[in-house]
């Protein structure tokens, strides 16, 4: 993508990496360095802050870095794949809790993603047509993703409490609906929370591209179709979704890796003793590095994890793709 | 094809995010205060939080670093941490290498750290330096590493766990505070009104390291050993369930805790239940004194016995708790460094300090001065000097107490929302949590 700045006139983008015509050597042009020199300090920065820790992560998946050796990382030794062993043995008590973990993982991120989006397109609809107020409301709409994540999720874990939290107060005190207040933070429970949550913080996010993704489909094509006698239902099944599909596209797969990755929620949620309820993966490879100091077994994780989250977004780009190119054609 | 490189790109983004979030647990951390030391008069010291707060700490601890400086010219630069993250932020430290001079460790840490080999060891000159082992008291100075090995860590403050009851609360019941095991179940138990929310007592049962303490505690009373001579966890033994089994009863047969005491993550919120009189009961370090009266109750209304052991158990009523100070070894000023360690531990400072903190003395004849109350202290002292045995002194001692203190508090919890845990239940999860220890030390 950082060579568009370069693309000589006469080479067809679609061609792609083509070899350079045999023409004579040109000279080059004064100044062609510049752009490069403007990419520097963000190829740098990016080395830097991804790659770089990104590599390290990988190389110290194959080290057996553990207490003994933090202090000197140089000394650990090679673990070879030892450290993958103990993570994918399901029998053993590691792999099976990392992959107890997982299925967790996998139910909590299509909960809160299919919540989030339903939600955000709920509103994003309903606020599309023009009304007193409209702007009032996109403003309210957007506030758990304006505030800090801190602030809102201990908000919520105060609210959560067994005994003087809000929710327990409002279902049983006010409306009467248990006799019995229940848990929400340990238990079972917890992970109705950890969605409810995740869920609540996410669908803004959700509203706002839906929003901006429906401002540009034109206004004509819904007036043309309700002069056929389409209703909403049908305008919106017709119309905006498919109109929609790009969005929809980047929306749901951005929102699957962080859902999937999500560590800020549960760990302001339950803290260091996390519910087997609320075993979120990203929580749970923290718990496996920074309680048993054990670093290595920690990345392998990681980067267990980061190989299955480009599998599945590879098939999902290239499935989505090919079903848009043959819609194209 | 737009959308293609926007979602490759974002995709790429959020995945780099992944590895890089979770695999640089080394690489990553705090780059403030900690530079270790610009110039060679200038310590950085990492205190813990031992008073009522953050702001509290500072207040004590300020006079005393002014004091050093005066006497020595090397001025202090302190930074006060709390509990929920001194551990995380040592290790930090120790990965990166960007490490304070002089830091405040929990004493059951102190073998676990010890196998970093980031700490100095107090050797024979360096003992000498801080004034020599002999001033300290042996069971404290004995926790500061590995046996065997010179230490990583001297004694700071010294703590121990008693049994707090609320005066008013027996006398109206017309009971003596408990002597056994029994009659504190009894007391609890006839001292629990569920209708107008008292109970008996009240449990630290949603936080692992309080909870693998009780673990210890009550195994020890069992005559049982966590770790064999080998270094192997005995976590399944019959005596360490036992004895898990038999605190978790507290909540489970005979209800005298609160359930609501599972969400509990901290000791802090025990405590506070027994100072607002909602528990007659709680088993807390000696400066759980200082929150308690912080919080209006009088050092009259509260008395303090051991925590009981079961018939025929080993009279043994708390770890040897406490504070540790360790040096990290690539300071710069090895020198000062240790200077300032001899000054925390000389008898003039660790009276000022421990008469604010409630702890125990650490050094030989010092007088306990943590409360005004001559009693409890006395009752300390005699729990810290007589009924304390040590945690295991292992590299994998803090992997017992994650292991095994989360695997009570999902115990707990199961307990907390109407589920039952055995015998056999607690023997398996100690297996599970054996095996946790084994396969997370690579062996």
């Amino acid at each position: 993508m950082t060579t568009s700045t370069k693309v000589p006139d006469h080479v067809d983008p679609k061609d792609g990496p083509a070899p350079d015509p045999p023409a004579p050597r040109r000279k080059r042009r004064k100044g062609w360095w510049l752009p490069y020199a403007l990419l520097v300090p963000a190829v740098f920065f990016e080395l830097l802050v991804h790659i770089i820790p990104m590599i390290t992560g990988i190389w110290v998946s194959f080290l057996e870095l553990t207490q003994a050796y933090i202090a000197n990382w140089g000394a650990a030794p090679f673990a070879g794949l030892g450290n993958y062993q103990i993570s994918l043995d399901f029998n053993g008590v590691i792999g099976s809790a990392l992959l107890r973990s997982f299925a967790v993982t996998c139910a909590f991120t299509i909960l809160v993603v299919g919540i989030a989006w339903v939600m955000g397109m709920a509103a994003a609809v309903a606020l599309q047509r023009q009304f007193r107020g409209r702007s009032l409301f996109r403003t309210f709409f957007l506030v758990p993703y304006a505030l800090p994540v801190f602030a809102s999720v201990i908000a919520w874990k105060f609210m959560l409490q067994k005994d003087s939290g809000a929710v327990n107060h409002l279902l049983s005190d006010n409306l009467g609906l248990i006799d019995e207040k229940p848990f929400w933070l340990i238990g079972d429970n917890a992970f109705i929370s950890l969605v409810v949550v995740a869920a609540w913080r996410l669908w803004p996010f959700a509203f706002l591209m839906l929003m901006a993704g429906l401002q540009s489909i034109p206004t004509d094509v819904y007036e043309a179709s309700a002069v056929d006698g389409a209703k909403p239902f049908r305008q919106w099944r017709s119309i905006t979704l498919p109109m929609m599909r790009p969005v929809n596209l980047v929306l749901v797969l951005v929102m699957f890796l962080w859902t999937f990755n999500d560590f800020n929620v549960p760990y302001i949620l339950f803290g260091s003793s996390q519910p087997p309820a609320g075993d979120i993966i990203s929580f749970h490879i923290y718990n496996a590095s920074f309680l048993t100091w054990n670093f290595g077994l920690g990345a392998a994780m990681s980067v267990l994890l980061m190989l299955f989250l480009l599998l599945v977004s590879g098939i999902y780009l290239m499935v989505l793709n090919g079903r848009n190119k043959r819609a194209g054609n | 094809m737009k959308i293609r490189s926007v979602v490759a790109a974002i995709a790429t983004g959020a995945l780099a995010l992944t590895v890089s979030g979770c695999g640089s647990g080394g690489g990553g951390g705090d780059s403030d205060a900690a530079g270790g030391g610009s110039g060679s008069q200038t310590l950085t010291y990492w205190a813990s939080n031992q008073g009522t707060s953050i702001k509290h700490d500072k207040e004590v601890l300020t006079p005393q670093l002014k004091k050093f400086e005066e006497k020595t010219g090397i001025s202090v630069e302190l930074e006060v941490i709390g509990w929920d993250s001194l551990q995380t932020r040592i290790q930090t430290a120790i990965t990166s290498g960007q490490a304070p001079d002089v830091v405040n460790i929990g004493n059951t840490w102190a073998a676990s750290l010890q196998a970093t080999g980031a700490f100095l060891p107090f050797d024979d000159n360096a003992m000498s330096a801080i004034g020599g082992a002999d001033k300290f008291v042996e069971p404290a100075l004995a926790t500061g590493g590995a046996e065997g090995q010179p230490v990583t860590s001297v004694p700071l403050y010294g703590l121990a766990y008693g049994l707090f009851y609320n005066k008013a609360m027996f006398e109206e019941a017309g009971i003596e505070p408990p002597s056994t095991y029994k009659d504190m179940v009894a007391a609890a138990e006839k001292l629990t009104d569920t209708k107008a929310g008292v109970h008996g007592l009240a449990l630290a049962a949603g936080s692992y390291t309080e909870n693998s303490h009780f673990a210890f505690i009550n195994a020890v009373q069992n005559g049982a050993e966590l770790f064999d001579d080998q270094g192997q966890p005995t976590f399944s033994s019959d005596g360490v369930v036992k004895g898990i089994h038999r605190y978790l009863d507290l909540m489970q047969k005979h209800e005298v805790a609160d359930t609501s005491n599972a969400q509990y993550t901290n000791g802090v919120q025990a405590v506070n239940d027994f100072a607002k009189g909602k528990v007659a009961m709680v088993i807390s370090q000696n400066n759980a004194g200082s929150s308690i009266e912080a919080q209006g109750m009088k050092p009259d209304q509260w008395g303090v016995v051991p925590y009981p052991a079961p018939a025929g158990g080993e009279e043994i009523a708390s770890h040897v708790a406490g504070i540790n100070l360790s040096i990290f070894k690539n300071t710069e000023n090895k020198e000062g460094a240790l200077k300032f360690v001899k000054f925390m531990t000389s008898p003039e400072v660790q009276k000022a300090v421990s008469s604010e903190f409630k702890t125990l003395p650490v050094l030989k004849d010092a007088e306990p001065t943590f409360s005004k109350k001559e009693e409890a202290s006395k009752m300390f002292q005699n729990i810290y000097n007589n009924m304390s045995a040590p945690l295991p002194l292992v590299p994998a001692e803090d992997q017992f107490e994650s292991s095994v203190g989360q695997a009570m508090n999902k115990m707990f919890a199961t307990i907390a929302t109407g589920g039952t845990v055995t015998l056999e239940d607690v023997r398996v999860a100690m297996e599970t949590a054996e095996q946790q220890v084994a396969a997370s030390s690579g062996s």
